[in-house]
């Protein structure tokens, strides 16, 4: 079995998000955030919509 | 107390008559009476609770155990085991991992619980609990900044201290005071919330997850016969 070095999965990893810099932030009149921060907000928010929406399994005949 | 010089078994003499004013008995009794064991681990849930987002409590909880164990081993090797080996850096990557999820799931799981107004029905101690419980986790996730044993610990340290003794509570919580913020962050903080979480859990078997708003009678549109908006039970199940 062929074996991917590790440089190469880190150097993907990076190539993806790249932390080694300094944040990159949004401002929005005096509303200033962290690129990273507001994408943790936005996954929740989705999250959230999501578990409300999303029809959660039942088992068959159950109708407890 | 009494003793009991050998005859029957424990078993055998539990609630006898001369026993039932000890503080052991009424303890037992009181413990019983609030969490008798169908309520204390459930079987069945409400019908209400078929849905997502009452999912969130239970992941947060998963998180927390795993934010606890992951910062045991923490504990037991030391910063230079979690600087330097392999092992080491991913344990205390799922440490910082773990906490991540611990709040993703406990924001969402408290979205969910305000817009149900979750304090309801006599569940503001549940509320209240969960409320302090937020609030000291991230006191919990700050003194771990500082714990890191790192150049970032230190600037992170040297950066809220201005802001902590502006309020006040630099007198007696001095964020530069390595082994004052460690002890805050394995110990007390932690004793804190886990103590917290229990009370939380033990709080929402005794009064039950809140069931939905009930429908505005209006609103509700039944066929004949199978009963009325006046039919929802006080669990929120309709004519079941």
């Amino acid at each position: 079995m062929m074996r991917i070095p590790q440089e190469l999965v880190g150097r993907a990893a990076q190539a993806v998000i790249d932390l080694n810099g300094p944040g990159r932030y949004v401002h929005w009149g005096f509303i200033q955030i962290s690129v990273a921060n507001l994408v943790v907000i936005c996954l929740m928010v989705v999250v959230f919509v999501a578990a409300i929406l999303v029809p959660f399994p039942r088992h068959g005949g159950d109708d407890r | 107390m009494t003793v009991d010089a050998g005859g029957p078994g424990l078993a055998a003499q539990a609630d006898l008559p001369e026993d039932a004013a000890q503080w052991s008995a009424r303890l037992r009794r009181a413990g019983v009476s609030a969490f008798p064991p169908g309520r204390l681990l459930p079987d069945r849930q409400p019908a209400y609770v078929a849905s997502w987002i009452y999912v969130f409590g239970a992941l947060t909880l998963a998180a927390l155990a795993l934010v606890v164990l992951s910062g045991i081993v923490l504990a037991i090797e030391g910063p230079t085991w979690w600087h330097l080996s392999r092992v080491g850096l991913f344990v205390n990557s799922m440490h910082l991992w773990s906490v991540e999820l611990f709040f993703f799931f406990m924001v969402v799981h408290l979205w969910g619980k305000f817009f149900m107004a979750a304090w309801r029905g006599r569940r503001r101690a549940t509320w209240i609990t969960g409320v302090l419980a937020f609030v000291i986790s991230i006191a919990a996730a700050f003194t771990g900044y500082l714990s890191q044993q790192n150049f970032d610990s230190q600037w992170i340290g040297t950066q809220a201290k201005d802001g902590i003794n502006a309020t006040g509570a630099g007198a007696f919580f001095n964020v530069l005071n390595f082994g004052q913020m460690l002890m805050w962050h394995i110990l007390l903080l932690p004793l804190a919330v886990g103590l917290l979480t229990l009370v939380h859990v033990l709080l929402v078997r005794r009064r039950g997850v809140v069931p939905p708003f009930a429908p505005d009678p209006g609103d509700l549109v039944v066929p004949d016969g199978a009963g009325t908006a006046g039919d929802i039970g006080v669990d929120g199940t309709v004519g079941r």
